[in-house]
Formats: C-alpha cells, structure tokens, sequence
C-alpha cells in the first residue's frame, strides 16, 4: 500500500521535492543519525579532553598490570601475580557460573511452583501461593542478605562439619565435596560423550522417520540413557580409569588454623556462592512459577477434551498437546526472567561472590579507570543478554506452532 | 548493585559532561555555597561516624570541619557525603565533593593516576590482623591457613595478598564491599581473621558482639599514611587543605589550644603571632583572612585536641600516640613552619 501511495504522489506534477513525503522522511531520519553520531562524537572527545585535563590514567594499558589481590574462588588459573585483564576474566567466570546454573535451577523450581499453584490439593496450591506473594514482596538484596546471614549463624564453624554419606560435608567455609581429577587419557571420555550425543540425535531421527512411517514406537528414553551412559563408561575402562576422585582433607590436629579443612584440597562450593544462588533461584522461580501457570491456562479445556477423544492417554495428552502450546506462551516472559536473573547476579559483591561487578569493582579502584571499567560492565551484561535472548528466541522459534 | 553501577556510570558520565574548568577555583565555588562538601567513611568510630542525631564526629571530620571553620568563619558551614571505597574517588574526581577525608591512605598510584592530590597525612596508620583470642594466635606469622574477611578496592586488599605471599602462608580472602558486613561476617565466624587499618581494627572490634573475646596481633604490615585528598589542578585549594591540617599540629607544637586561642593572640612569640595572624599575611596568601589558623583552632582545636577527643586513651578506641606524637616526643607527626 505504502509503496502504491507513494508512486502515486510521487506521478503528480508540480509538487516540489521538499514537500515529497518520501524525501522528508528520509532527510529527517538523516539528520537524525547525523544528530546522534554527532553527540557520540562530542561525548567521546569531551571525555578524553577532560580526562587528560584532569591528569587522570585512560586507555586500556592497565589490563596488563599485575592485580596483586586474590580471589576467593577461580575457575580458571589466577594469582595474585596474574593480570588485571585475568582478574576480570575470573569475575567473568563467576558470573557465567552463578548464572547458568541459577537458570537452571529456578527453570526447575519455577516448574514445580507453577504446576502446584494449578494443583487441585487446596493445601499444595496454597502453599504455592504464599510462596509466591512472600517471594516476590521482598527485595532481593534482603533476601541475598537473609540467607547469607542466617545460614552463616546455622552451620557448624569451620573446625567442625556436619557429613552427608560421610562425602559432602557441611560447614561455616562451605559445602565440601569429593572432587574428580582427570588425569591422562581423559579427553577419551568427553569425546565418548560427544559421540554419545550424536547417535542419539541419529537413533532419535531415525526412530521418529519409523513411527511416522509404520506407527511402531520406539523406547527412545530407555536405549538414549544407555547410550549416554554406556560409552563413556567404555571410553573410561578403554582409557585406563584416568579418574580419580579427592576427598577433601579435614585436620582434627595441629595449629589451630590448620585444623577443619585443608585449603584447596577436594571441591568447594563456597558460602558467599550457595547464598546467592540459593536467593537467585528462589526469587526467580517465584516468577517463572507465575508465567508457568498463565501459560498452561492459556491453553483451552477443548484442546484436552479433543485430545482425549481422539484416543490420547492422560501423560501424551499432557506432553504432545498442553505443555507445546502452553510454552509458546511461556518461553517469551521466560526469557526475560533468564536476563533478570543474569543481572540481578551483579548483586553478588554485596556478600562478597567474587563476580565481574565485584572483581571490576576492586579493580577500579586500584586503577581509577571507572570509564573503562563501566564501559567492560556494559559490553559483558549487554553480551550474556543478547546470547541468551538468542537462543531463546531460536528455540521459541523452533516450538513456535505453524499455522497454516 | 544497581544502584552502585549507576552511581558509577553517572559519575563516569559527569566526568564527561562537565566543564574542562571545573576542577578550578573550588575557594569560589564553596564560598559562592556557602558549605564544604566532605566526603567521608559510611560510619569508622573515632574517624568518621554519624551519632544517633545524625552529627559527623571523629578525626577525619575535625579535619573538613577546620577548613571550614578557616575558610567560611564557620565550623558547621559542611554536609557529609558518605563514601564506600570503591566510590570514594570517582566522588572526588567528578566535583560532587570539594574534600575527601575519608581515612584514605597516601600511595603513589593514587597520587598520580587518579587526578588527584593527598594533602598531607593527619594520621599515620599501618595494617593490622584482629583474631579471635580462642585461637590462642600470638603472632600473624601463625595465621597460614586463615579466612581473612577484608574490604575490597582498598590497599589493605593488596598488602594482605604480599604478606601472606611473601611469608609462603596460604589463605583465603573474603572481601565485602561495605564495611559493616565484613564486621558482621567476621562475627558470624565465616573468617578467623579481620584486616585493615590498626586503627580501624579499633574502631570496628567496638561494633562486635563481644569486643574483648577478640585481640589485635602486634603485628603491622604496611605503612598507611591516612590524609585528606583534593581534586589535582586547583593549587590554591590544595594549599589551604594542607595548610589547615599544619596549623593544627604546629598549634599543638606552639600550645596554642581551643582553650587559649584567644590569649595567644596577644602572645609575643613571633612564631605563634604568624600562625594566628597577628603578623605577616600568610593567610591573604591563602586567599583567606589571616585569622584563618585562629579560627579553626578556635573551632576545633589543635591536632593533639582532636587526637584525644575521637582516638586518644579517655576514647573507646583507646589508642595511644605513638608514631602520631609530634616529632619533639618521638613520633613522626612534623609541619613545616608557618613563616
């Protein structure tokens, strides 16, 4: 239509070119841009004016001066001797680390408060529910604070331990754990699991090509599991047992502070990181719960009563024609849940989890460099986020209903 | 930390936005105000600290309170902005505070890199370990091993990250961004160790649940000259700061006291006419009135005055003079004269 107007006016003579609708809007979305580009222009050379004015250090040198502080928990290699940039980069980590495995976990809850806020068990639904007013009433800083707090005055000091099966234990300085060490030979494994992957996703095509050919189903779940278990386990005898598991080493002798555990020795999930991923997941959940529910009551009782009548069992009925419509429903709100959760996890410097606001935090005030630091703030949150919108946004896509 | 990131974009942005000039002539702009805007701790007892009326007290305060007593007639004539570590100097740096005064130590990297200048030490303090005496632990050399609980984006950070390296003790490092949950943390027992300045290992063990189950090791690991800081690129500003701050320990020196200001304003020694006024025009040279040292020692006294009444031993802190006495009683305390 737009394209039929504008010939149109565009055929009438004597109209001049500055009255042509399509020349104005282009000349002031020009002049917009050119506006805009402008104002960057003189922010940026303002600032570098009044930087070098004002004697303070700019540029990115200082990412490979040495930190000389530690870090209480690094994924990767990192000393005090290691680089700014490094510092970072391990802040960086932590952030990634509290994120993913917070998306998951509240991904899981928010399910399980969801589906029990619908439950037809008046005392289940009400639990939900009380759930998730408290939940979502109460800012989250209070609630990361309430659980560092609180459990730090609930557990064992840090020469004693309370023990799970004699293997986790349990006390002021963490949650310790046995820890693997992959030692030689261990690529064999992960490349068994990579394999693993694959033929299933081959096993799985060609299971769905023979049902949609024949009707015959085939226990896709059952043989998937073996596959995924089985050859690793292969590729770990093949290989010679390159795993071995460390017990973290408790000292009930010798100097006072040597005693409880030994530092570095088994796995550590330290205090600082199991508040905030606990706080993360619980206030999260409480709003995926929420989109869950709306998303399965969106989905109308007819599509139920069809599907019953057509044959289906309760548990097909759930998996084949709820649950895909209702998550076309779910996945949009969800992801934005995804990035909130991502962001709010810069709240971590409060309890002292060493993520990237944190570490860039120390880092700033050693260097003085807030511009650059900010700016590395940005880019980082503004990049996890726009990965994880598109994923989500793939994946929305892929379960999207095709209407025809 | 939202908030935190904001204040930290915004302040990255005013230093962007604001005038190439800004940092000139803060004597115009504080006059113009009529207050001084001092940035100091969110709450260090005997330095900086908000009692239950709201009223600043402490060392660190006596001081932006005698520059305005020298510079506006008026002790009272300042506001208190409260400054975490990591904030502290992009506040300075951006122009919304005219001084810090926030037991922020003098190093060479903050000296140069930051557009900034210390202006003289008003309290020469070191790093220190604080235990729990349960422990038994007698020396810091014992402490491999140890959770210590500490403040980031400060020196203490680093200087504990080179004993513990230097010494081949393992550790680990607990580090909060605010003051008050590194006591809390500590307190709950998340850390055997509580490092930072001795003096505030001080301040702070007052805010445990039972300060005496906890003991101060001997040990000090570094030095941590403590002093006000301006914005660099204002040279008269800078010298009346770190003037204000001489007036008060040559004050101590010369005897001249809150007390007896008045008296010794008819004094003969010509040493005493010049820093109070009644001879020569040092403060004219300042850009002040010549009464300028008279009236903050008028106000707030002379540095050992200040010392006794926010630190000194009738003080909960309770911390004796040592390297703090002035030069003629053994400490390192020393200003140049006023001639």
């Amino acid at each position: 239509m737009a394209v039929q107007d504008a010939g149109r006016i565009d055929d009438r003579a004597g109209v001049a070119f500055f009255n042509d609708p399509r020349v104005r809007s282009w000349a002031y979305q020009l002049l917009l841009i050119a506006f805009i580009a402008w104002l960057g222009f003189v922010v940026v050379m303002n600032v570098r004016a009044n930087l070098q004015a004002q004697n303070i250090a700019s540029g990115w040198s200082f990412l490979n001066n040495t930190a000389g502080f530690g870090i209480i928990q690094t994924l990767a290699a990192y000393s005090e001797a290691a680089s700014y940039g490094r510092a970072l980069w391990i802040g960086f980590l932590n952030t990634l680390l509290v994120a993913a495995i917070g998306v998951v976990l509240a991904t899981i809850l928010g399910f399980i408060v969801g589906i029990a806020r619908l439950s037809p068990n008046w005392l289940i639904a009400r639990i939900a529910t009380v759930y998730i007013e408290v939940i979502r009433n109460v800012p989250l800083l209070l609630q990361i604070f309430f659980w560092y707090f609180a459990a730090l005055r609930a557990v064992p000091d840090k020469r004693s331990k309370i023990s799970l099966f004699d293997t986790f234990h349990l006390n002021i300085a963490g949650l310790r754990g046995p820890k693997p060490i992959f030692e030689q030979g261990s690529w064999m494994i992960g490349v068994a699991i990579i394999v693993a992957l694959v033929v299933i996703y081959f096993v799985r095509r060609w299971a769905r090509r023979r049902q949609a050919a024949t009707g015959q189903q085939f226990a896709m779940f059952r043989v998937g599991l073996a596959i995924l278990i089985g050859l690793p386990l292969v590729a770990y005898f093949i290989a010679g047992m390159p795993v071995t598991i460390e017990h973290p080493v408790f000292n009930e002798t010798g100097p006072v502070l040597r005693r409880g555990f030994e530092l570095g020795t088994g796995f550590n999930l330290i205090p600082e990181f199991l508040a905030l991923l606990l706080a993360l997941v619980i206030y999260t959940a409480a709003f995926i719960g929420e989109i869950v529910r709306a998303g399965i009551m969106a989905v109308d009782k007819g599509q139920t009563e069809a599907s019953n009548a057509l044959g289906l069992r309760q548990n097909p009925t759930l998996r084949l024609v709820v649950v895909p419509q209702a998550m076309r429903v779910i996945i949009p709100p969800l992801i934005s849940q995804f990035l909130n959760l991502t962001k709010n996890s810069s709240l971590a410097v409060a309890i002292a989890y060493p993520d990237l606001v944190a570490v860039g935090g120390t880092v700033l005030n050693q260097t003085g460099q807030a511009i650059e630091i900010v700016a590395i703030w940005m880019v980082v949150y503004l990049t996890i986020s726009l990965i994880t919108s598109m994923v989500m946004n793939w994946y929305n896509n892929a379960i999207a209903l095709v209407e025809r | 930390m939202k908030k935190k990131l904001l204040t930290a974009a915004l302040g990255a942005a005013a230093l962007g936005i604001s005038a190439v000039g800004a940092s000139a002539a803060t004597l115009d702009d504080v006059k113009a105000k009529g207050f001084i805007q001092c940035g100091v701790s969110q709450g260090l007892p005997g330095f900086s600290n908000p009692d239950d009326q709201g009223n600043w007290t402490g060392l660190d305060v006596d001081l932006c309170r005698a520059v305005a007593a020298a510079v506006l007639g008026d002790a009272d004539g300042v506001k208190f902005t409260p400054l975490s570590a990591k904030e502290r100097f992009t506040a300075l740096q951006s122009g919304e505070i005219d001084i810090l005064s926030r037991n922020t130590t003098w190093t060479a990297g903050r000296d140069t890199a930051l557009g900034l200048n210390f202006a003289g030490v008003n309290y020469y303090d070191g790093q220190g370990f604080m235990v729990r005496s349960s422990l038994g632990v007698k020396s810091a050399l014992e402490l491999s091993g140890a959770s210590v609980c500490t403040n980031t984006g400060t020196t203490t950070e680093l200087n504990v990250a080179d004993y513990f390296r230097s010494n081949k003790l393992e550790y680990e490092i607990v580090a909060f961004e605010k003051a008050d949950e590194v006591v809390a943390a500590y307190d709950a027992g998340r850390c055997d160790v509580f490092t930072t300045d001795q003096s505030g290992l001080y301040a702070q063990r007052l805010k445990l649940t039972n300060p005496d189950e906890h003991v101060v090791l001997p040990e000090i690991i570094s030095k941590e000259p403590l002093g006000p800081v301006v914005r660099q690129g204002d040279d008269q500003w800078f010298n009346i700061v770190k003037w204000t701050n001489f007036c008060m320990i040559n004050a101590e020196e010369l005897g001249v006291s809150s007390g007896n200001v008045g008296e010794m304003m008819g004094s003969d020694n010509p040493a005493v006419k010049r820093l109070l006024g009644t001879e020569g025009a040092f403060g004219e040279a300042l850009g002040l009135g010549n009464d300028w040292c008279a009236n903050a020692v008028k106000a707030v006294g002379n540095y050992a005055e200040a010392f006794d009444r926010n630190v000194g031993p009738d003080t909960p802190l309770a911390i004796a003079r040592g390297v703090n006495a002035l030069w003629s009683d053994g400490g390192i305390q020393y200003a140049p004269p006023v001639r």
